[in-house]
């Protein structure tokens, strides 16, 4: 009953609470063809939103333009409560170090140690050599991979590297994080690996989200699914419950087509999503 | 025709285009050395990798390049009675040109390709994107470095490959065109004047300019996948190669007209 009362809370709280990212409006195209058009929508505190669509839709290029790695043709974009479209560069930098993001493939720095990858933020900002090790060690543990720790990240398999990943966007407690199909390439049990880690990251820290994914499954899971501290373990939640703070956008040729939550997504009676799902 | 004109006019507006980015590529590198953070050890590992890497091939170039002038300008002078002037020859050729050209052509050929894959890779495999994600200037961390780098250690390199390639003449003449070291030495050193000096080590300092920026430009806008690295590793050994050629005519034409009174 208490953790009914506490999840209602935070629902009421998220809502009153002014959002960590808002589009509004967007388009962007390359070489004069059209590639997000008109995209509104926003990511409030302590929010999982994740974005579907099928290869190709623009997913990416969205996730980009929410960091300020791509500028939008037209729209405004508010992280944090700033407009970044036409932030200069040194300020999105700072913007950006209260972010973490996943790449597709990991985008690890090759000629760095797991060590260094996972800590690099910290050795930026000129931490001490200790409590970077201390840190590091603490954000490999919570993706199960500290034997990593001296290895290059060209020893590691690929569902590693996505771990690996997954450690530096978090090491620094982020406000935000982006995950850009945190499971693309994976086979079925790395990719159930890594989406038990996303949802342990939500219901432990619950920092917002933006996650990127064309796998159903994955989505689903992260809706249905809740982290247990006591068994340390990803339990599906009791049937006919989703997660409140989880919901979905779904982006096809070039618009966003839906935004809501998982129930509003499966009684949906747009054909594409119907096809999509099906 | 029609056709050529169009492709003419659209390769026209991709060169000022691309040199419009290049000038402000240059621009940046250059004024991130006022700005915080400086990236020290990044600087002394590229200092490494380009100067003392670039060592033994600097060596064994300005070592034959001066041999082989002296076996050339040996045979030619002695026509003349004039094979004593060989030591002029070498140290007058190594110093004001070759030895800063063939450096950088050298350095160029090993450097501007290696900035250009690297980069290149770091783009296609999206860690130029994490390291702006995670707060970091790409161009403070990587081109400014290589760029500071790639001056300081080419005008020390040219002046290891004026020594070598003096040495390389002296050896020539004395063990194979029999004449005497000291001759040699002599008629070397009261050949130079300063703005023999002067002209031989400003050059390597524009030289390594154009090899890091050129480098750096064609890896940082690298597209296309592993393909896209393939072509920008060609392209900057190929347009850094030209440009030191052209910029050394512009620069000895300048330098001859401002030491004209010297």
């Amino acid at each position: 009953m208490g953790a009914e009362i506490q999840l209602e809370l935070t629902r009421v709280a998220n809502e009153a609470a002014e959002p960590v990212v808002i589009f509004e409006h967007v388009s962007i195209g390359f070489d004069g063809i059209p590639v997000l058009e008109d995209i509104s929508f926003s990511v409030k505190p302590t929010e999982t939103r994740i974005l579907l669509g099928p290869a190709g839709v623009g997913k990416s290029v969205l996730l980009k333009l929410a960091t300020g790695l791509l500028r939008p043709d037209t729209g405004y974009i508010y992280l944090f409560g700033q407009e970044i479209t036409e932030l200069a560069e040194d300020e999105l930098l700072q913007l950006r170090t209260r972010t973490g993001m996943v790449f597709q493939e990991g985008a690890l720095f090759d000629s760095l140690t797991v060590r260094d990858n996972v800590g690099y933020q910290l050795m930026e900002r000129g931490l001490p050599a200790d409590e970077i090790d201390r840190r590091v060690h603490e954000a490999l543990r919570f993706v199960e991979l500290e034997h990593t720790y001296e290895m290059l990240p060209a020893s590691l398999s690929g569902g590693m590297r996505r771990r690996v990943a997954i450690a530096r966007a978090i090491i620094d407690q982020p406000q935000l994080i982006l995950y850009d199909s945190p499971t693309g390439g994976l086979d079925p049990v790395t990719s159930t690996t890594i989406d038990e880690l996303i949802i342990k990251e939500r219901d432990l820290y619950g920092t917002p989200a933006l996650l990127v994914t064309h796998r159903l499954q994955d989505a689903f899971t992260m809706s249905t699914h809740r982290y247990d501290i006591a068994t340390s373990k990803t339990v599906p939640l009791p049937k006919g419950q989703t997660n409140s703070n989880t919901s979905f956008l779904v982006l096809h040729n070039t618009k966003l087509i839906f935004d809501g939550s998982v129930e509003a997504l499966v009684k949906s009676d747009d054909p594409f999503l119907k096809k999509f799902l099906a | 025709m029609p056709f050529a004109f169009d492709n003419l006019d659209t390769w026209a507006k991709r060169m000022l285009l691309a040199i419009q980015e290049y000038t402000v590529f240059s621009w940046q590198a250059v004024a991130n050395l006022a700005r915080t953070p400086h990236y020290w050890s990044d600087i002394i590992t590229q200092a490494d990798l380009i100067g003392v890497g670039s060592l033994p091939i600097v060596v064994l170039t300005g070592f034959f390049t001066g041999g082989v002038l002296a076996l050339q300008s040996a045979a030619s002078l002695a026509q003349f009675g004039a094979q004593s002037q060989t030591g002029r020859f070498v140290s007058l050729s190594m110093i004001r040109e070759l030895a800063p050209v063939l450096t950088g052509l050298m350095v160029s050929g090993r450097n501007a390709s290696g900035m250009a894959s690297e980069l290149g890779s770091m783009i296609v495999t999206e860690q130029i994107d994490a390291m702006r994600a995670l707060g970091t200037d790409p161009m403070k961390k990587l081109v400014t470095p290589r760029v500071l780098s790639t001056v300081i250690m080419l005008f020390l390199l040219t002046i290891v490959s004026d020594s070598v390639g003096t040495a390389g003449g002296a050896a020539v003449a004395v063990f194979i065109s029999k004449q005497n070291s000291t001759q040699y030495f002599d008629s070397a050193y009261q050949a130079l004047v300063y703005s023999d000096i002067a002209q031989g080590l400003t050059k390597p300092l524009f030289f390594g300019f154009i090899i890091a920026t050129v480098g750096c430009y064609f890896g940082m806008k690298t597209t296309g996948g592993t393909q896209g690295v393939g072509r920008a590793t060609t392209q900057a050994v190929v347009v850094s190669s030209v440009l030191i050629i052209f910029s050394d005519f512009i620069l000895s034409r300048a330098m001859l007209w401002i030491f004209s009174g010297f």
